[in-house]
């Protein structure tokens, strides 16, 4: 059994702490949206999980460059959990969206350019995994995977730019002012302050996460070698 | 204007996007824990039988 750092036990209840206070946040410090009503409140988890996965693919983008210059696995176990959960992230993102458009949009689902961009987004790296799961040989799954991961990062300035350079009914949280954007509204202090927390929480939840998965993949890792070594 | 004094009942739909957020969040979690205790029990039974091998 290997034993958890101490480091990432005090981070777990760090981050839990501030998940804590980041929903107590958006249930009882943000008002109430005028126009929206109750369902506005997704936002706040919505973009943030939306950042979680962005940010997850430019760390995996960064890590396996990083690969592939240096030959160090370490890196690839990064690049591979930071992608495990920008997935995860990204997906909570497409749904937790299609719900709240349902109201506002009168649609769970319009191939508007983000909703498709986010999509397409989600989809390359759910090739990234197939990629993975198709190469016996580690060095090459790792190599593959890396240049994959860094030719994939395209998709993230396209979904993040698409509703800024595209006609959309995306409503844009900061420098968009698209009259065709249904949903768009005007952030109140309390709004912000919750919004620019829970940007905080997440990115700690990113680290912590990325963290445990990190250790899951060096302890896999552990587990092939002795296997092969005993197979000998 | 009175539609605008008074906010829509949207509660269900924040209600579903919450559930969909937290929910997903454990089930990946859950994922992290099971895979974690899965690879330790391997580890476990693994350096068994290295130690076996070891003795014969």
């Amino acid at each position: 059994m290997v034993k958890q750092p101490r480091g990432l036990t005090i981070l777990n209840y760090v981050t839990l702490g501030l998940m804590v206070l980041a929903t107590a946040m958006v249930f009882l410090y943000a008002p109430e949206e005028a126009v929206m009503g109750q369902v506005q409140r997704v936002f706040y988890f919505h973009v943030s999980s939306a950042w979680v996965g962005m940010l997850g693919f430019i760390v995996a983008a960064v890590t396996s460059v990083i690969f592939l210059r240096t030959g160090d696995h370490k890196w690839d176990l990064v690049s591979l959990g930071a992608i495990e959960i920008g997935m995860i992230f990204s997906f909570i993102t497409i749904v937790s969206g299609s719900i709240w458009a349902r109201p506002i949009w009168n649609a769970w689902w319009t191939w508007d350019p983000r909703l498709t961009t986010a999509t397409i987004m989600e989809l390359i790296y759910a090739a990234y995994l197939m990629l993975r799961q198709g190469v016996d040989d580690p060095e090459r799954k790792a190599r593959f995977g890396s240049v994959y991961a860094i030719i994939g990062v395209i998709s993230v300035p396209l979904t993040f730019f698409s509703i800024r350079f595209l006609r959309t009914i995306h409503p844009v949280v900061f420098g968009g002012a698209d009259p065709n954007a249904t949903g768009n509204f005007d952030m109140t202090p309390k709004m912000l302050q919750t919004f620019m927390f829970s940007l905080l929480t997440f990115s700690v939840l990113f680290a912590d996460l990325l963290w445990h998965r990190i250790r899951l993949g060096k302890l896999a890792d552990r587990v092939e070698t002795l296997k092969l070594k005993i197979s000998q | 204007m009175l539609a605008l004094d008074v906010p829509p009942d949207t509660f269900s739909y924040m209600l579903a996007g919450y559930i969909v957020i937290f929910g997903v969040m454990a089930i990946y979690l859950i994922s992290l824990v099971i895979r974690h205790r899965n690879l330790n029990q391997d580890l476990e039974t693994l350096e068994e039988l290295e130690d076996k091998e070891k003795k014969v």
